[in-house]
């Protein structure tokens, strides 16, 4: 294992993340996609502490913060879906035209 | 100076608060404290104007002028300023008096007249904007202050004569009175705008100086037109109070002013604001008095209006226009004793005892006018209607405002030795003693027809049968006080006064002045003479109450006696020319232009930029996906930028 494998990894899963965001029709999904995308920056995180720091403890205990603070983005993320849902009855994204210059 | 003069300002700031208090605030709740409160500061500014006139009078000072207080308003550069401030010499303070007593008593007068008037705090608060905004024009230093008192001046008498505004009439004549003043108020400006670009001052003592005269007084080339500076500004600014004093051919405006309550053509449309620009010619008569066509122009035009409006009042029936178009008559005799100050024969100097007659005539008319309108608005006030002949033997039901009129008509008729005659008198003597015969004589025959016209009045209103609309007629006693305490001066102030006013009333700055003798011992006669004829013709002809001589005679004149009696088709003459040459030949065509041409322009560059705004808009359809791929795709270019670039 070696510090390109994990950012290949990353990029990949970065990308994907990207693919699902932007292709997703469903709102939930759209939102873990971009979980996807920030995990994989929390990978690169993990890879450049165990291959190139002095002290490996600091990247893992950022990586801790950011999906600490990724999970109260999610749960207000998942707040909003819910409220649109209820008003919209609906969770197509791409029926959800409310930003369209009217 | 004595603390008396620097404290001047106070005479505008009473009636200024009285306005605020009213307007804002206590004329909805109460309107019969707006009321005292009004009367109030009227009656103070009175008190107070009348001992800074009984000082300035007892002990004139050296320069015959005194600037009370003064502060830089306006600083447009380092030699021209707009000042503003409080100038006080014989005639700014003839005025402060004149006007805060006729306005006390109008105050007082309108409390009865106004008392059944729902919106009356209005009405009190508008007429103390109206006295602060005439005493500021008054005491003026400059003409800046003068051109913004002028204009407050004209907004309060738009807002007066519109006072009843559900009326039709009356929201017309307040149009047409603010239209006609406010054309003449351009020239005014365009006049105010050149001497200032010329002398590079405002100041009315700077201008009214020889310096002033010559330094103006050369010829310019505007385009194809060769004019002299002097003579064109002086005329432009003598067109401001053509138009604020209603001289021919922009008298229209006064006899439709009218239709405002009483009380307000008593003040603003007889005694005090149409005597605006006679006092603006008086104001600046140093400097008009080097331009003798000005002078001319002056004369012509006054003299014109006086016979004029005269045989015009001969005609009329409702009693307010009667006294609308004597007002216009007498303005005109103002106007043209200022213009006769110049002798006919050469250029010798100037005679001001012309400029003196002029303000002696503003002075008394101020008083009997002023009373002539209230009794009118007491006459109507009694019998509910204008014409004079549904009123009839009124000389029974209301004895005080009979013999307080009769007064105020022997006044204005000449006839010794009431006011109105001495002032009269005086003027025609300025015309001939210039040589201006002519004009002489058409003032000792208008003052015949004022004669006729006023007893022709007194007579239908007071006299013969009482009639039907006259049964329940009764006096007010806050309407017949005022009416009551003006017939004083209206009989005593001419004799007292003459002194005064030919002693120590002089013009703004020095004038080269002829002497001459003091009297024709044949004119007073003659001009008693005119006037008691006068008055023995409306006797004889309305006098008895049997109208059969005077009806006769109206037939008999047939045609002439139809167009006098429609006012010589002016209004229709004005109306041709507005609607069908002005509204049609002129402003319909630049509506076109303005409408296709201009607004086309315009709209077509909107045009455009809505086709531009339409491409952009497809690409915001509210997709939030494309918006995510269009994030990336411009961060994916910035980046393959910056590595092209590195």
């Amino acid at each position: 294992m070696t510090l390109s494998n994990c950012l290949i990894l990353a990029c990949m899963l970065f990308f994907v993340g990207i693919y699902g965001v932007m292709t997703r029709r469903n709102l939930i999904g759209v939102l873990m996609s971009v979980e996807l995308m920030l995990n994989a920056a929390n990978i690169n995180f993990i890879a450049f502490a165990y291959f190139k720091a002095a002290d490996s403890v600091a990247g893992s205990i950022f990586v801790i913060m950011i999906i600490s603070v990724a999970a109260c983005e999610m749960a207000v993320g998942l707040a909003i879906i819910v409220t649109m849902y209820r008003k919209h009855k609906e969770m197509d994204i791409s029926r959800l035209g409310g930003l369209q210059d009217e | 100076m004595s603390d008396v003069y620097s404290y001047s300002w106070l005479i505008l700031v009473a009636p200024f608060i009285a306005f605020l208090v009213n307007s804002l605030w206590l004329g909805k709740k109460n309107w019969k404290a707006a009321a005292g409160l009004s009367t109030f500061a009227m009656a103070g500014s009175a008190v107070y104007s009348i001992k800074i006139a009984f000082d300035f009078f007892t002990q004139l000072p050296a320069q015959k002028h005194i600037i009370a207080w003064q502060y830089n308003w306006l600083e447009f550069n380092d030699t021209l300023t707009a000042k503003i401030g409080c100038l006080l010499d014989p005639i700014s303070v003839m005025m402060l008096v004149v006007i805060t007593v006729i306005a006390t008593m109008v105050n007082i007068y309108s409390i009865g007249y106004m008392k059944d008037d729902p919106s009356a705090g209005r009405f009190f608060g508008t007429l103390s904007l109206f006295c602060f905004s005439m005493l500021g024009l008054v005491v003026a230093t400059n003409l800046i202050q003068i051109y913004v008192f002028w204009e407050l001046v004209g907004v309060s008498s738009y807002l007066l004569i519109g006072f009843w505004y559900t009326k039709p009439s009356a929201v017309a004549a307040s149009k047409k009175a603010f239209i006609v003043t406010r054309f003449a108020d351009a020239f005014f400006l365009l006049g105010i705008i050149i001497t200032g670009y010329v002398l590079k001052t405002f100041d009315f003592i700077d201008i009214n100086s020889l310096q002033a005269a010559d330094s103006m007084n050369h010829i310019v080339s505007v385009g194809f037109l060769t004019v002299n500076v002097l003579t064109v500004s002086t005329i432009l600014i003598f067109i401001g109070g053509w138009g604020k004093s209603a001289m021919f051919p922009l008298h229209i405006w006064l006899p439709d002013a009218m239709e405002g309550p009483t009380p307000v053509s008593s003040i603003i449309h007889s005694a005090t604001m149409v005597v605006a620009g006679i006092f603006l010619t008086a104001r600046l008569f140093t400097i008009f008095s080097f331009s003798f066509v000005t002078l001319d122009i002056i004369a012509a035009v006054g003299c014109f209006t006086a016979l004029f409006a005269a045989v015009i009042a001969c005609t009329q029936s409702d009693i307010k226009r009667i006294l609308a178009f004597s007002t216009l008559s007498q303005l005109g005799y103002m106007m043209f004793s200022l213009g006769v100050t110049h002798d006919i024969s050469g250029d010798e100097g100037i005679n001001i005892l012309g400029f003196q007659a002029s303000m002696f005539h503003v002075f008394t008319h101020a008083f009997f006018k002023c009373m002539l309108f209230l009794m009118a608005g007491a006459v109507i006030h009694a019998v509910h209607t204008n014409d004079i002949w549904k009123m009839g033997g009124l000389r029974k039901k209301m004895p005080f405002t009979y013999w307080s009129t009769l007064a105020a008509c022997l006044a204005i008729g000449g006839i010794p030795p009431l006011s109105g005659f001495w002032s009269k008198d005086e003027i025609l003597l300025a015309s001939f003693l210039s040589g201006h015969n002519i004009i002489g004589s058409i003032g000792l025959i208008v003052g015949g027809l004022t004669a006729f016209y006023m007893f022709r009045l007194f007579f239908v209103t007071f006299h013969g049968e009482l009639k039907e609309s006259g049964q329940h007629a009764h006096e007010d006693k806050w309407m017949t006080t005022p009416i009551v305490l003006l017939a004083i001066p209206t009989i005593g102030i001419g004799w007292i006064a003459k002194s005064y006013f030919l002693g120590s009333f002089t013009p703004l700055g020095h004038i080269a002045q002829i002497e001459s003798p003091h009297h024709l011992t044949w004119l007073p006669i003659v001009a008693s003479i005119m006037g008691v004829s006068g008055l023995i013709i409306a006797w004889v002809l309305y006098g008895k109450g049997n109208y059969k001589t005077a009806t006769a005679l109206s037939e008999k004149f047939g045609k002439s006696y139809t167009v006098i009696k429609n006012k010589f088709y002016i209004d229709e003459i004005y109306l041709h020319i507005t609607h069908k040459i002005i509204f049609d030949k002129v402003a319909a065509p630049i509506k076109w232009f303005d409408s296709n041409i201009v607004d086309g322009f315009m709209n077509f560059v909107g045009w455009v930029l809505h086709l531009f705004g339409k491409l952009v808009r497809f690409s915001q359809n509210g997709q939030i996906q494309l918006y995510i791929g269009t994030m990336f795709l411009g961060f994916f270019l910035i980046y393959f930028i910056y590595k092209v670039a590195a």
